[in-house]
This record gives structure tokens, C-alpha cells and sequence, in this order.
């Protein structure tokens, strides 16, 4: 027991020491990055707001992440409630496929993907990143919302229809309502990893930059690290936030359907 | 007079799966009627089929008179009990009591008494603001059913309503629902597992095991003249005799070990034939003759193998002289009978009235 304790804390301390020291200098009161820390300051921070360049990537960052989640979610309600409604031919293997992104190495699909739009004569831009990250992040929103469609109790559907709702009237009034919670949940996934996502974005972004591709581009001047550095607290606090919301939702959900945690994704 | 549902020949397949066989039934209106059979038999695919959630593969399906092919579920004058109750969990108990009258014409003010009524008609007056999924096992049976009367409908299908409640509140629920039939008036359909349940609630039983009903009767007709053995065997217990037919006009019959008895034709199927049969006896058709009790006809020797006090019962296995399999008997423990222990040898008596005769 005892020994599995420090096997568990070693393993946190490789897990987060690294993160740690993000605000740790992002805080410190020097460009160099360097213990012992020099001093303690905001300017680092206050900086931000005033590189024109980096705003640019934040928003084409926000805008590819937002429409991306939107996207990857519906798809994911698509895919969730097929799976769990209907029985059809080859369902598996469709499934397994779809899953597939989820562990596909991501230079493979970002190479694969540059080369075919090159080929088809596309622009790069904010919508072939999008392209990209729909692909990844389906994925996630379908394990996410899996387990809300599958955890859906059938009869609930059935009863709304008994008592002379349309189909249609009793997805909205009884599916959706249930499954809301998970469906929130996997917009919040699949925006947090779009937003931190560099590969694809490297590749497939043209010439405007997102903000992981502007943030590695400014790694090349060591003046810039010290920002860097803040950008990276307020992402690192900003995504976890995200994944705490995400998770209380999921959870949230369970409760409201009256169902045993089974383990979700997180 | 027409039935109010009307079966003809209803067939169900799921690929190669017979599920239903040529299933033919006739149900009145005001009836209190139930499907029982084991896991598997194909009484709820039946049910789910009258509610329009299954479409037969052939046959007809007529409700009130009205060919009910290709009616959805929506549309159909019946209304259902789910098995989990599917309460929606999301809604308060006036909701979800409510939900049914969404698309009707009713003020919102005559909404608001026809829910209360509905809550009051199951006993949860005062309950409508709570959340759905607050309730207890037995609040949510209640709302479910508030839930489906709301719409006042021909039938109401009851999916299995009791298997998830204790046995004290089952019981309680039971005597509940028959109550709410006679008073509503509504034909009601019960898919149960339950033989006992299914004896209790009901004006009628279709038992049915591999998709086809085995027997159609009231519940004294299928306790006392089981049509095949294999119904006998799954209402309530019944011992299992092999006999052999000597005179099938009369119906005679040699009963193994036990010497020529002679049946009344009701006792027999229809054709009996002679040659080897069964003959089937419930346990407390047989008693052991205690000092000073009358017999009831039939006499054998017997020795007692294992026996289980109830406390108002006690259950022999009796091995009947020359009688290869042993059988049970019931007892009732009244004043002055002792209870018997195993190894004793004793008399049993029945009556040969209580036979029921199987062909093999």
C-alpha cells in the first residue's frame, strides 16, 4: 500500500511538475528562465494584450475551436443516437472506424490531410484547420455522448410517443433534455481541444496562425519567452477549467437521469 | 358483440426468430386481462405490439372495431406502464402526469384539475410539484399510471408494472390496480411473470410459452384444468403421474402404482385416446390421513421423504408405495394434526375428482 502511495505522488510530480513551472515563471521577474527567481511581477502578463499578432491568433484560435465544437458535437449526436437506437449492418466496424482519430497518430492525418487538399486545389485557412479538428475531435464527442445515449432508458422515448408526441417532439421535449448535459460536455472537450491543438493547425493554417502555432513561431526569440510563459498559465488554467465544467456536467446529467456513474470519459 | 381488441393470426418474426405464433385473441371491453409466460415467451413482444411499438409480420390487429396496420403508437387509443416506469426525470410529477395532455384542446385551467384528479384517482394528491426523480419505487409505479389514464384510453398496456416493487408493497399494489380498473372501467392488459399475480389481478389469462398461447382461461379454469402438462407445471405446483388409458369412452385409466381410477370427461382432453398418459394433481388435493379424518376416496401407503414447515403450511415429498416419483402434499397445520417427520410412514387420500389427465 505504502508503496503504491509514492509510486502515485512520483507519478503527479512527472505529471504536473512541468506545468507547474509555467506560472511559475510566467510570475518571475526576468527574462531568462533560470532559478533562483528573481522577483515577482505582472508585466509578463500585461504585455499580452498589446502584440497585435498574438490577439490575431487568439481570435482565429477562438473562431476555429467554437465552430469546431459545434461541429464535432452534432456529428457526435448523429453518430451517439445511431448507435444506440438503431441496429444496422457493419454497425461495429463503423463505429471502430469512426473511432479511429482517437489514437491515429496526428502528423499522419495533418500530412495526409495537407496533401489532399493541396491535390483538390484548396486554400489553407482557418476552415481547413477546422477540417482537421473536426476529424480529431468527433471522436471524443462521441465517447462522450455515447454513454449519455446509451445510458438513456429506451421506454422514455417510447413512453413520450405512447402518450402522442411526433418522433420529432420527443426528441426535443424528452431526448435532448436528458442527454444536454453530456452534449454540453463534449462542445467543452472538443473546444479545449481545439483551442490547444498544434499539429494539424501547423500544418493546415496558412497564413494565419493559431495560437499554438504563433506561440511555438515566437519560441525562436528568447526576449518572447517570459510571454509565452503567460499565455501558457492562462490556457493551462483556462483548458482545465474547461474540463472541470465539462465533467460536472457529465456528472450533472447522470443525477438528472437517476443513473449509477458507470465511469465516463474522464 | 365485438371484442375491443381483436387478434387474427398475428405472426411475428425477428429474422429467423419465430417470436410470435399465430397468436388469435379476443379481448372485452372492461376486462382485466393478463399475458403470462416465462422470460422469453413473447407476451411482452405482444403487449409492445398492441401499443404499436411492434408491427406484426402478418396477421390483424383491430382496437374498438378500427384496423390498427400501419397506426403509430402516437395515434393508437392505448396508453402504456413501462416495466422501469419511464418517468421523465427531468420534469416535476405534475409534468409528467400532465404530459399526455400537451397537445390537447383542454384550458390550462382544466389541465391543471384533470392532472390533480388523475394524482388524486393513485393516492399522490399534493405530490405535483415534486421532482420525478425523487420518488420512491411505488410513487413512481403511481405517477406512471396517472401518467397513462390522463388520456382516458381504451386500453391500458401494463408492461411487467409490479417486478420491480417488494413483496408487501407488491401485494399492496395489486389489489391497488384491480381496484383502479373496476373504477375506471378501462379494459387493462398485464404482462406478467408472476403465475400468482396473474391469478389475482385477472378476469382472464392467456399463458403462453414459445410465442403461442397455451392455454386461454380464467384463473379457477387454469388452476383446475390445466390443458397440458406444461401449463399445469408452471401455475402454482402440481405432481406428475404417469397413467396409461384402458377405456378412453369411459376414460379409465391405470395410474402407476396406485391401481384403475375412472375420470369425468371434463378431466380428460377432448379425443383422449388409449395408451400411455399423465396424470397431474395439485398438493393440496392430496391429504395425509391423520387419526380421525375422513379419506377422500383414493387410498395409498406412503413414507415421508423430506417435508417444510410454512407455519401455516407444511410441504411433503411423500414416496407413494410403488410409485416411482416422489410427490408433494400440502397440509394445512390446524389444531390437532401433527406435523410428520421424515422416515414415518403414514396414508395418503385424494380424490379422484381432482385428476387431470394429460395426453403424452
Amino acid at each position: 500500500m505504502k508503496s503504491l502511495r509514492s509510486y502515485a505522488i512520483l507519478y503527479l510530480i512527472f505529471l504536473y511538475a512541468p506545468i507547474a513551472l509555467l506560472p511559475i515563471f510566467a510570475f518571475n521577474d526576468a527574462t531568462i528562465i533560470a532559478f533562483p527567481l528573481s522577483g515577482f511581477t505582472t508585466q509578463w502578463f500585461t504585455e499580452l494584450p498589446q502584440i497585435p499578432a498574438l490577439i490575431d491568433s487568439v481570435k482565429n484560435s477562438l473562431y476555429i475551436a467554437v465552430i469546431t465544437s459545434i461541429l464535432s458535437t452534432l456529428l457526435g449526436i448523429c453518430a451517439a443516437r445511431a448507435a444506440a437506437k438503431y441496429s444496422f449492418r457493419f454497425k461495429r466496424p463503423i463505429m471502430g472506424f469512426i473511432m479511429v482519430p482517437l489514437v491515429l497518430p496526428e502528423i499522419i492525418v495533418a500530412v495526409s490531410l495537407l496533401v489532399i487538399l493541396l491535390q483538390l486545389g484548396l486554400s489553407l485557412g482557418a476552415w481547413t484547420v477546422i477540417m482537421g479538428h473536426v476529424l480529431i475531435c468527433t471522436p471524443f464527442s462521441i465517447a462522450i455522448l455515447n454513454s449519455a445515449f446509451q445510458n438513456l432508458d429506451p421506454a422514455m422515448e417510447e413512453a413520450a410517443i405512447d402518450l402522442g408526441e411526433t418522433p420529432w417532439s420527443t426528441f426535443r421535449l424528452v431526448t435532448l433534455p436528458l442527454v444536454s448535459p453530456a452534449i454540453i460536455s463534449a462542445l467543452l472537450i472538443s473546444f479545449t481541444i481545439s483551442l490547444d491543438e498544434f499539429i494539424i493547425a501547423f500544418f493546415l493554417t496558412g497564413t494565419e496562425p493559431t495560437l499554438p502555432v504563433y506561440l511555438w513561431s515566437q519560441l525562436r526569440f528568447p526576449a518572447r519567452i517570459p510571454v509565452v510563459m503567460a499565455l501558457g498559465t492562462i490556457l493551462v488554467a483556462g483548458s482545465i477549467l474547461l474540463l472541470i465544467l465539462a465533467e460536472m456536467m457529465r456528472r450533472r446529467g447522470l443525477r438528472r437521469a437517476g443513473l449509477q456513474d458507470k465511469g465516463g470519459f474522464l | 358483440m365485438t371484442a375491443l381488441i381483436d387478434l387474427k393470426n398475428v405472426n411475428k418474426y425477428y429474422d429467423d426468430y419465430h417470436v410470435l405464433r399465430d397468436v388469435n385473441l379476443e379481448i372485452a371491453q372492461g376486462e382485466f386481462f393478463s399475458l403470462l409466460g416465462p422470460s422469453g415467451c413473447g407476451k411482452t413482444t405482444l403487449l409492445r405490439t398492441i401499443a404499436g411499438f411492434e408491427a406484426p409480420s402478418d396477421g390483424s390487429l383491430h382496437i374498438a372495431g378500427a384496423n390498427m396496420n400501419g397506426v403509430p403508437a402516437n395515434a393508437r387509443p392505448t396508453n402504456m406502464v413501462f416495466q422501469s416506469y419511464a418517468i421523465f426525470p427531468h420534469l416535476s410529477v405534475a409534468e409528467n402526469v400532465g404530459f399526455g395532455l400537451r397537445k390537447s384542446q383542454l384550458s390550462k385551467s382544466d389541465k391543471i384539475k384533470s392532472v390533480e384528479e388523475a394524482l388524486d384517482m393513485v393516492g399522490l394528491n399534493g405530490f405535483g410539484g415534486r421532482a420525478a426523480h425523487a420518488l420512491s419505487g411505488g410513487q413512481r409505479q403511481r405517477v406512471a399510471l396517472a401518467r397513462a389514464l390522463i388520456l382516458k384510453p381504451k386500453v391500458l398496456l401494463l408492461d411487467e408494472p409490479l417486478s420491480a416493487l417488494d413483496k408487501k408493497l407488491r401485494e399492496q399494489m395489486q389489489s391497488e390496480l384491480r381496484r383502479l380498473q373496476r373504477q375506471v372501467g378501462i379494459t387493462f392488459i398485464l404482462v406478467t411473470h408472476d403465475q400468482e399475480e396473474a391469478l389475482i389481478m385477472s378476469d382472464r389469462v392467456a399463458v403462453m410459452f414459445d410465442g403461442a398461447i397455451a392455454q386461454l382461461a380464467d384463473p379457477q379454469t387454469l388452476y383446475k384444468r390445466p390443458r397440458t402438462r406444461k401449463v399445469g407445471d408452471f401455475i402454482g405446483v402440481m405432481n406428475f403421474l404417469p397413467a396409461h388409458v384402458t377405456d378412453p369412452n369411459k376414460i379409465t385409466l391405470d395410474v402407476a402404482g396406485l391401481g384403475t381410477v375412472t375420470i369425468a370427461p371434463e378431466q380428460a382432453p377432448s379425443g383422449t385416446s388409449s395408451g400411455a398418459a399423465e396424470i397431474g394433481i395439485r398438493p393440496e388435493m392430496m391429504s395425509i390421513l391423520f387419526e380421525g379424518e375422513p379419506d377422500r376416496g383414493e387410498i395409498a401407503e406412503a413414507t415421508i421423504q423430506d417435508r417444510a414447515y410454512y407455519g401455516d403450511m407444511t410441504y411433503y415429498d411423500v414416496h407413494l408405495k410403488n410409485v416411482p416419483e416422489p410427490v408433494t402434499i400440502s397440509m394445512k397445520n390446524i389444531i390437532g394434526r401433527p406435523v410428520l417427520e421424515v422416515g414415518e410412514t403414514t396414508r395418503v387420500s385424494w380424490d379422484a375428482r381432482s385428476l387431470v389427465l394429460f395426453a403424452s
